[in-house]
């Protein structure tokens, strides 16, 4: 990291008026100068994952080649593709017509907010496609392409190599958080917009490698950093013992138990990396606490152990393949219903798209909380439960016992993740289940949080390395707003539901905010909880001492 | 200078001036006080049809609604039933509002960056758009409402209520019909935002000042009309019903202003259907926002879900069997 930009000088570059760099006047004409800039975009797919899973064009390139080594016939391909989508989304053929460019959305996008680029406005993001979709598939397009600078007045362009670059370029600078969407008077989804870009750009072999490799990890071993069942099971058996050390409570786990109550999916950025792994140990925790004293019985499962689904920054088929497997097993083990961890674009999955693509799931219950009784009737269909809804219910109802002063030294703030934000409306039981958790929570500034909340800046598959710089930059307003509740009221933690927040706002504290921590919320809930007995904790699950005893 | 807003705005006085030298210089009323209408109105029940009929024909695979507030979930958690509806009343509530008072542009913010001072990224409502576009379609939609007057006899009674409404502020003589000049204003203020706004400047094409400009053509013509030149309002009755009830007839002593005026409004009606005024009809349709959040709750099927190559379990036990066995993993098949 090394060659990148300190946090001063990328806060240099930051303005908001296009034409003060000297752009040119009219965007359609920056085309043949659209500069792939290392640090703002991430590596090609390796044509070994892109091959495992069937996906056109597997070949070694790369973007800053002249050569994007296309298909002959790629603008054909592309003609069909968008023809095809134009059919088979209303969101997307309306969203090509109706925008006004009135340029509400224009300062709600991260990218733009950190980079300054005019075309990281939402707005412009999307014109790119459709100054494509004006000139081919309307007849005014049809029209004024005949008339010499007709093109121009209607802000039409053809489907040039450079217009493809400058496309895939924005197309992958967008993490597809749905911000700008909540501003468009018309409700024009730029994400939308962007899902169908990169599913069109994937027709012809143009996807990055930080989905393509871990969409074939997903498909072949369940999740998606290719950890083999055993390994999978060991890693969870490391968290116990470490549990175990902190408690001296055995919290093993049971793997594809048939007939368990509920099988449990979580992404497996929890597993694998902190401080996702201390949000996994507080969902051992809470999972060991309820088979104590309520006898329930939950299952996790190797096979479908990924709940974050990267086929959804690839194609609707492609996560349509992924998601599959949670029916799939929960359907083979027998269970009643189905829990899901904390992770963002999964819930945006699962909430928007399963029940629709592999449902109806009728060989599930309608999700009963056999300690509550309460009845999921928001997951009637799906039969799958968000973990802080479960978690939140069994607090409500004081079934859990959680000792508040371990969480003491944590002065939380919340990060709403954009998916489970913006495409479903999962605010408040979080938040519920961190003040009970926790005594010292503030909120960043209204316009930072809840349906407005400000992407983590590595979301949709864009939390490689390659790409730090445009990850810092799109991280800068969630960084800013943290900061500001960080210098106001001493916050030291932020506390969110997604697993690439998890990995993607550690990184972005430690450019911006330095002193501030990541935690899941399930950390919080595996330290307060009191398990049935538990020897005299003196260490949180980070194995730091817990408040007041260092001092012992 | 640029080309962007001086060729439309180039356009729409040639296009003024054709239709008052075509009338005043070459006699051609019947051209455009007949032919032109209601070539123009045909042009745009065809093309607004057809664009909503093709936006209705695409699927909704998916439900996807954009949520601005609190889900439906447990009983006790407050649900936000107007920004995340889980029911067809919420959906109804929500789209009244977006479509009556833009309710999503009432949110907007403006952002600044304050590099140096405490490098704070600040955001402020930002409500002139909002007021600028309510004014506007609001004051268009009255001086629509308010023309009813020139088709229909006798005027209807809500006709003439609005009229007794619009004109309620009186200023001097004939009445001032406040409707006019608010939206010959708030078109201006709409135009000067793509003028003066660095942002919306750059997003701007010709086919984003077009439109403006017509307005501002007809908007300014007719309040012309009505308050400098006095036309001849007997005559323009003459035509204009003569048009409504298929009958066309051209008055004597109605002068080129009035066909010019009428001219850029054809013009409008005509294009309308192939532009991004469009978004008249688009916003009824837009899935963000009519839809209920209730993907969880209820299947929705989608009309062209297909199979898909999946993975299966059995595949990934042959996989991985051994060492599944041998880390204790339960197998189907054990061997
Ligand atoms: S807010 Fe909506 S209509 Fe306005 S420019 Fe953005 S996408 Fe277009
Ligand atoms: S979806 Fe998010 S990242 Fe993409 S354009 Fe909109 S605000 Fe920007």
């Amino acid at each position: 990291m090394s060659d990148e930009l300190t946090p001063d000088e990328a806060l240099d570059k930051i303005d908001y008026s296009p034409r003060s760099k000297g752009e040119p006047s009219n965007w359609l004409d920056t085309t043949k100068s659209v500069q792939i800039r290392p640090g703002m975009y991430c590596y090609a797919a390796k044509a070994d994952s892109v091959n495992t899973l069937g996906l056109p064009n597997a070949r070694e390139w790369n973007p800053l080649d002249d050569d994007w080594k296309l298909p002959e016939d790629w603008k054909e391909i592309l003609h069909n593709g968008i023809k095809e989508r134009l059919e088979r989304f209303r969101t997307f053929k309306v969203f090509m017509d109706v925008c006004v460019r009135c340029g509400a959305c224009a300062d709600k996008c991260h990218f733009f907010l950190g980079t300054g680029d005019p075309k990281n406005m939402p707005v412009l993001r999307a014109e790119l496609l459709r100054s494509i979709y004006r000139n081919d598939f309307t007849t005014a397009g049809k029209i004024m392409k005949k008339i010499p600078g007709g093109q121009r007045l209607l802000g039409a362009r053809d489907l040039s190599l450079e217009a493809l670059k400058e496309m895939w370029y924005y197309f992958f600078q967008c993490t597809e958080c749905r911000r700008c969407s909540v501003f468009c008077p018309y409700g024009i989804d730029t994400a939308e917009i962007t899902i169908m870009g990169r599913e069109l750009l994937n027709l012809i072999g143009l996807n990055i490698d930080w989905i393509a490799t871990p969409v074939s990890n997903c498909y072949q071993t369940g999740n998606h950093l290719g950890i083999q069942p055993h390994a999978f099971k060991d890693m969870l058996e490391f968290f116990v013992e470490d549990i175990e050390d902190i408690t001296g409570v055995d919290c093993t786990p049971q793997f594809q138990k048939k007939g368990a109550d509920i099988l449990f999916i979580t992404p497996s950025g929890d597993v694998f990396a902190d401080p996702g792994t201390y949000t996994c140990q507080g969902y051992l925790i809470l999972f060991k606490y309820l088979k104590e004293k309520y006898g329930l019985d939950v299952t996790w499962s190797t096979y479908a152990s990924e709940g974050g689904n990267f086929g959804f920054f690839t194609s609707h088929e492609t996560m349509k393949r992924l998601n599959a497997k949670m029916y799939a097993e929960a359907k083979r083990l027998g269970v009643k219903w189905i829990l899901g961890g904390e992770c963002g674009h999964m819930w945006r999955v699962i909430h928007q798209y399963m029940d629709t693509m592999n449902g109806p799931a009728d060989f599930l219950e309608v999700p009963v909380n056999p300690i509550t009784g309460t009845r999921f009737e928001n997951a009637a269909s799906t039969k799958m439960v968000h973990i802080t809804e479960f978690t939140a219910d069994l607090i409500k109802h004081g079934k859990l016992e959680l000792d508040k002063s371990r969480n003491a030294n944590r002065i939380m703030t919340f990060h709403d993740s954009c998916n489970p934000a913006r495409g479903m409306g999962l605010l408040d039981e979080p938040r519920y289940v961190i003040e009970n958790c926790c005594d010292n929570f503030y909120e960043m500034p209204p316009n930072t949080i809840r349906e407005q909340t400000f992407c983590c800046g590595s979301g949709a598959g864009l939390n490689a390395g390659e790409n730090m710089e445009l990850r810092m930059a799109g991280a800068l307003p969630r960084a800013n707003a943290l900061k500001h509740v960080h210098e106001k009221y001493g916050v030291n933690t932020l506390g969110t539901i997604c697993a690439i927040d998890r990995a993607a706002l550690s990184t972005l504290c430690e450019y911006w905010v330095p002193d501030v921590e990541v935690a899941g919320v399930h950390e919080l809930v595996g330290n307060a909880l009191i398990l049935p007995g538990e020897k005299e904790r003196t260490e949180d699950l980070r194995m730091e001492p817990l408040p007041g005893v260092e001092e012992e | 200078m640029n080309q962007r807003y001086l060729i439309p705005l180039t356009a729409v006085f040639l296009l003024f001036l054709m239709a008052y030298i075509g009338v005043e210089g070459l006699g051609l009323q019947v051209v455009f006080g007949v032919i032109f209408p209601y070539l123009a109105v045909l042009l745009f029940l065809i093309g607004f049809v057809k664009k909503v009929m093709g936006w209705a024909a695409s699927a909704v695979p998916f439900r996807i609604p954009t949520t601005c507030g609190q889900q439906k979930s447990l009983p006790w958690i407050k649900q936000n039933t107007i920004d995340n509806p889980n029911t067809s009343a919420g959906v109804f509530v929500r789209m009244v509002f977006e479509i009556f008072l833009f309710r999503s542009l009432f949110r907007n913010t403006k952002a600044a960056f304050n590099r140096n001072a405490d490098n704070r990224l600040s955001y402020s409502w930002e409500i002139f758009l909002w007021v600028g576009a309510l004014a506007f379609h609001y004051a268009f939609l009255t001086v629509l409402l308010r023309h009813f007057r020139f088709f229909t006899a006798p005027v209807p009674s809500c006709i003439q209520f609005l009229e007794y409404i619009d004109g309620i502020v009186q200023l001097g003589l004939p009445g001032l019909f406040v409707s006019g000049p608010v939206l010959l204003l708030a078109a201006l203020f709409l135009l000067g935002r793509r003028i003066f706004d660095a942002k919306v400047n750059y997003i701007s094409q010709a086919a984003d000042y077009f439109p403006l400009f017509l307005i501002i053509g007809i908007a300014a013509t007719g309040i012309a009309m009505r308050y400098f030149t006095k036309v001849d309002i007997i005559g323009i009755k003459e035509l204009t019903m003569g048009l409504a009830t298929f009958s066309p007839v051209i008055p004597e002593g109605v002068g080129g202003l009035f066909y010019a005026h009428v001219f850029l409004v054809s013009v409008l009606f005509a294009y309308f259907p192939t532009s991004k005024l469009m978004h008249m009809g688009g916003v009824f349709l837009s899935p963000t926002r009519n839809m209920a959040n209730n993907t969880r709750a209820k299947h929705h099927e989608n009309p062209w879900n297909y199979d898909v190559d999946v993975h299966t379990y059995a595949q990934y036990e042959d996989h991985f069997r051994d060492k599944m066995i041998e880390a204790g993993l339960p197998v189907d098949k054990k061997e």
